[in-house]
């Protein structure tokens, strides 16, 4: 793999509002608020080479779990859609290959509650 | 409380020899009785494992794995104290020392014996028989057996011609091999159907590609030199070359362990029992297929088998006045073959007086028939080629029907909507025969135990849960009784909406609502309003936007601000998502129509790119391989050399597929290219319930395989004749005639009001083919709506699909033009440029495939994204 620098998008000018998550103790600035859009994912390449998945709900929360979909293994979580429950209202993300939903609260699958190889690592976010 | 001798005792013990379905029925009525508690219960089993469910046995060969087909739950033998020993079959009984000893010497004591040793299939003394390529059908081993030596194997034959033989034909079909079925009576399932039944079934099996041989035996198996099955020779001096044989010529009870100890066994084979089940010795019990019931009837089916678990269990428990069996229905449908055939009660009318009603159809193999008693109640009746009815007639056998029988048997279209649904059932109906379940059980299950749906209601009172064939009856009862309970039903899209795709889409044609979140927000259940919807529900709002988008005042690009948040990532990406994240890409090929010019772009941007080409089954070429960040560049060059996108990743139109028609064709009666072009250019980018495909054939030869398609074209003489409803794939069907000999300008017309009219009242994800057996009056009632006008709403239709038309613009152009669009377009938003590393690829057959171990996940299910099921 080529080398590449790790560059956040541009900060928003209007807001200046900066998206980070924690990675293995350091915060990593991933993109600016504005580049997210709601109800949507996007990947972002960590400094060791794992991905995240960084989304945004409709209440202007911003969630980052693993990229990874536990189930087929393929790196495609941050192109799933998102969704909250009908009856408590947590945020998921259903991954685009089988659908299954992902909590993004915690990570855990939501169709395979009770197997921690199906759950996602998470990633505490900030903004800035 | 009586005792004798065979009620279980604290400290006694049971043993039970053979654990198939009905021995472990047995034991789950034995821990329902709590008799587990109190004694001791060993169960001695040939079989290498734990009882499955032998009925759906044919599924192992779809991909059922033997997991799948167990009974016996996990931890059941445990919890329960039952001591279970697998392959260890009981080979004597000493009655007086009361004692069993199995093959491997064991000696087990009882103080109550329960024979389930079922039946072993019957193999014609046939010279040959046993040689190398010879199998019976009974077990997972033997059906591993069979699927090994299909692999090398081009021919087949299943000697008996009955249900379980026709079901081994299948199997052997869907092997690909060429089968052929040898049966000794005069027609096929001679034990359920009578004659014009059984003609009507041998034509529909004759159409599958089965070979049928009917009044012939099998009278000699040759082998070749290595021993392995060469040939079978026929008792009418005939031969047919094979390399595999199946037996299925019925199944004999497994008695001998019970001769040799001496029990009754009846003239032709079984125990004897009494209606307890209990055989001459009051310690001994048998039951399932091994049993000759105390009516002289030996079953082959499941369901008496159960009954009798039940009857025997109620003895050993010591219920006085307990379950007694004296005789069951043998009422059976076909599970496999996709042929429709049920026969139930009295089938061949042996009732004194009794008349026949019958309604033949020999053309659609079509042949259904009621017997009838002389005060005209119903005793039973054979059904071919449509058993929809089966569900309800069984349950009302033996009552005067709602309806005249004559009624009963017709055609849907040519009966008088006959009176006859789930309402019209008595509450002592047996609705489902495999559990012995009435309607008042399931209407009881409903309102006394608070079941609000099938599910419940099958894990409740089991029925359901064997051969399946009531469920539909089922889905009816359980919805209307909650009806009649004041539940109102859900029908609702997803947990997000109580309403119906099409309730949505008048929401948002009559209110112009253009935004998803106002949707939800206004018109979605409580709960949800405010949230974030689900992946259900965004996805067919997003698709109702984009069909109606000009009509409604709405942006007509699918990535259009809040719009795009709704789509699948198919859509997303307006590229089709495959295993390892990467995407293909189709261009449009408008009737498959292509200049030498087009080709080479194709090849040279697949060459540039890097990209695995294939020609689609839709008449275009397909380019996989491409990263997220790719696919604007790709899609420069292509739309450069003036492609556009071909929708292969959204529920739109497809392809409209063409045969070379009377340009070229010697038989060619019209110009099936132009059309197809014509009729592609025109419906491209429009969005639907689902995808939409078409095709337009030059002549009645069909080369461009019309009938299968949501909308097919075929040339007559005259003009076009248009089919509507065809589908390929899982379920296919033929498409059905709507108009005919149309001019140009008609068939236009008449394809715009039909799109229009499905688009507006289809569920999600139904394609035209469902969608129009769905609805209420099927074509009929959609030949009134699109042809007649009878609902007055076609200038509509007609004026939705003309602005379709005219505000088509190319998804891929647009996109491409507008920067804040390609944004998406990165593998990451914090390193724009770089490629997604775990998308790579190796060789294969000179182009390159995507490596998997790269994922180095578990393995991928198989399971269709498009067709996963609403929540
Ligand atoms: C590429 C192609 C196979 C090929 O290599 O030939 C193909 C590939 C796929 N088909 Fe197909 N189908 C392709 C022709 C067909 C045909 C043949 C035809 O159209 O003449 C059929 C049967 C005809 C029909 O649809 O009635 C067909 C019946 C299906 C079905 C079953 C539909 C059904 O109603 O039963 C699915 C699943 C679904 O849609 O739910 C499916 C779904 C798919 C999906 C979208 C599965 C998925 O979700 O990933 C595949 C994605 C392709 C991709 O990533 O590019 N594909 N598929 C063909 C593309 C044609 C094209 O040019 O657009
Ligand atoms: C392919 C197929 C399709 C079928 N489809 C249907 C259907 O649609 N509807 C329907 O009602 N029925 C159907 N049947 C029939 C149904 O499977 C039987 O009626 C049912 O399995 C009978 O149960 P049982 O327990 O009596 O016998 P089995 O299930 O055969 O169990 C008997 C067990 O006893 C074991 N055994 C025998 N002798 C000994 C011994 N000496 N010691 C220890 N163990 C012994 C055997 O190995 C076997 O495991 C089908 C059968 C087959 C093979
Ligand atoms: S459908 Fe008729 S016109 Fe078209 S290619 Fe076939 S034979 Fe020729
Ligand atoms: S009739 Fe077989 S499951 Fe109900």
């Amino acid at each position: 793999m080529t080398v590449t620098t790790l560059s956040p998008r541009p900060t928003d000018t209007a807001t200046g509002t900066a998206v980070e998550i924690a990675v293995e103790g350091r915060w990593l600035p991933v993109c600016a608020l504005a580049a997210l859009t709601p109800g949507r994912g996007v990947a972002v390449l960590l400094p060791d080479g794992r991905q995240a998945a960084v989304f945004l709900d409709r209440r202007g929360d911003v969630h980052a779990v693993d990229n990874r979909d536990p189930f087929t293994g393929a790196f495609v979580l941050s192109r799933g859609l998102l969704g909250s429950t009908g009856n408590d209202g947590r945020p998921f993300v259903a991954s685009p290959l089988l659908k299954q939903r992902f909590d993004l609260t915690d990570g855990s699958c939501l169709d395979a509650p009770d197997d921690p190889a199906r759950a996602l690592p998470t990633y505490p976010v900030r903004l800035r | 409380m009586s005792h004798t001798a065979s009620q279980a005792q604290p400290g006694e013990t049971i043993v039970v020899v053979g654990h198939g379905m009905v021995g472990q029925r047995f034991l789950e009525e034995l821990v329902d009785r709590g008799v587990t508690e109190r004694a001791a219960v060993v169960v001695l089993a040939e079989e290498v494992r734990p009882a499955y469910d032998r009925v759906h046995l044919t599924s192992w060969f779809s991909g059922t794995s033997a997991e799948e087909l167990s009974l016996t739950p996990d931890g059941f033998m445990a919890r329960h104290g039952i001591e279970l020993c697998l392959g260890d079959p009981a080979e004597s009984i000493d009655r007086a020392a009361r004692t069993v000893t199995t093959r491997s010497g064991r000696v087990v004591g009882y103080d109550t014996l329960v024979l389930a040793t079922g039946s072993y299939p019957f193999v014609p003394p046939v010279p040959g028989a046993d040689a190398d390529g010879c199998f019976v059908y009974r077990t997972i081993e033997d059906l591993e057996a069979i699927s090994a030596a299909a692999r090398s194997a081009r021919t087949g034959v299943v000697v008996g011609g009955g249900l379980l033989g026709l079901e081994a034909a299948g199997a052997l079909r869907g092997l690909d091999l060429d089968t052929h079925v040898v049966e000794f009576n005069s027609r096929l399932m001679a034990i359920q159907v009578d004659e014009g039944g059984g003609s009507a079934l041998r034509r529909t099996v004759e159409e599958m590609g089965l070979t049928v041989h009917t009044g012939v035996g099998a009278q000699e198996i040759t082998v070749d030199g290595s021993g392995a099955v060469e040939a079978m020779a026929l008792s009418d001096g005939s031969s047919v070359a094979t390399d595999l044989v199946v037996f299925s010529a019925g199944v004999r009870p497994r008695d001998q362990l019970a001769r040799e100890a001496g029990l009754t066994i009846g003239q032709r084979g079984g125990i004897a029992v009494d209606d307890r089940c209990r055989t001459s010795d009051p310690r001994v019990f048998a039951i399932g297929e091994c049993a000759l019931a105390s009516d002289g009837m030996v079953y082959g089916l499941v369901a008496p088998g159960y009954e009798m678990a039940a009857t025997a269990a109620d003895a050993v428990a010591g219920r006085d006045g307990g379950a007694t069996f004296t005789g069951a229905d043998t009422s059976t449908k076909l599970k496999l073959l996709g042929v429709d055939v049920a026969s139930f009660g009295d089938a061949h009318g042996r009732a004194d007086g009794c008349l026949d009603v019958v309604y033949a159809d020999s053309r659609a193999g079509v042949y259904k028939k009621l017997v009838v008693g002389r005060d005209g109640t119903l005793l039973g009746g054979v059904l071919v080629g449509d058993a929809d009815s089966y569900g309800l007639l069984r349950p009302l056998t033996g009552s005067v029907p709602p309806a005249a029988p004559e009624q009963l048997v017709l055609p849907a279209g040519l009966a008088p909507a006959a009176a006859l649904g789930p309402a019209s059932l008595p509450d002592a109906a047996v609705v489902c025969n495999c559990h012995n379940v009435t309607k008042g059980a399931v209407r009881a299950a409903v309102t006394e135990q608070g079941c609000g749906s099938v599910a419940a209601v099958k894990s409740c009172t089991k029925a359901g849960t064997g051969c399946g064939s009531c469920v539909k009856v089922l889905g009816h009862l359980v919805d209307a009784e909650l009806e009649a309970n004041g539940v109102s039903v859900d029908r609702g899209l997803c947990g997000c909406f109580a309403h119906t795709r099409q309730e949505l889409f008048e929401i948002v044609a009559s209110l112009r609502i253009t935004s998803y979140q106002a949707l939800l927000d206004g018109h979605g259940r409580p709960a949800a309003r405010g949230g974030d919807g689900c992946e259900v529900c965004k996805p067919t709002v997003g698709s109702i936007l984009a069909s109606l988008a000009p009509s409604i005042g709405a942006d007509g690009h699918v990535l259009a601000g809040e719009q795009a948040a709704l789509q699948d990532t198919n859509d997303h990406f307006l590229a089709n998502l495959q295993r390892n994240g990467s995407y293909s890409i189709v261009p449009r090929v408008p009737g498959g129509e292509i200049s030498p010019e087009k080709l080479i772009v194709i090849g040279e941007v697949a060459r540039d790119f890097n990209l695995y080409t294939k020609i689609t089954g839709g008449q275009r070429i397909d380019m996989f391989g491409a990263s997220v960040d790719q696919l604007p560049a790709i899609w420069a060059r292509l739309v450069e050399a003036g492609f556009e996108s071909g929708h292969a990743y959204g529920k739109a139109l497809r392809t409209v597929k063409s045969c070379v028609g009377s340009t070229w064709c010697r038989y060619g009666v019209q110009d099936s290219v132009r059309m197809a072009i014509d009729l592609e250019l025109r419906y491209r980018g429009l969005r639907a319930p689902h995808k939409l495909k078409s095709a337009v054939s030059g002549c009645a030869r069909e080369c461009a395989e019309a009938m299968g398609k949501d909308f097919g074209v075929i040339a007559t003489a005259g003009g076009w004749n248009l089919y509507v409803g065809g589908n390929g794939g899982a379920t296919p069907r033929h498409a059905d005639l709507l108009a005919q000999d149309l001019s140009d300008a008609e068939l236009v017309r008449l394809i715009d009001r039909f799109l229009m009219f499905y688009i507006r009242t289809a569920d999600r994800l139904e394609r035209t083919s469902v969608w129009l057996e769905r609805i209420g009056g099927g074509l009929d009632h959609v030949r009134d709506v699109v042809v007649d006008d009878t609902l007055g709403i076609c200038d509509e239709l007609e004026a939705q699909m003309a602005t379709h038309v005219a505000n088509y613009r190319d998804e891929w152009a647009q996109t491409l033009s507008d920067p804040e669009k390609l944004a998406r377009f990165v593998s990451f938003v914090n390193a724009p440029g770089t490629p997604d590393p775990s998308v790579r690829f190796v060789q294969e057959r000179e182009q390159h495939k995507p490596d998997l171990t790269v994922l180095a996940g578990p393995t991928l299910p198989v399971r269709t994204l498009e067709g996963s099921t609403p929540r």
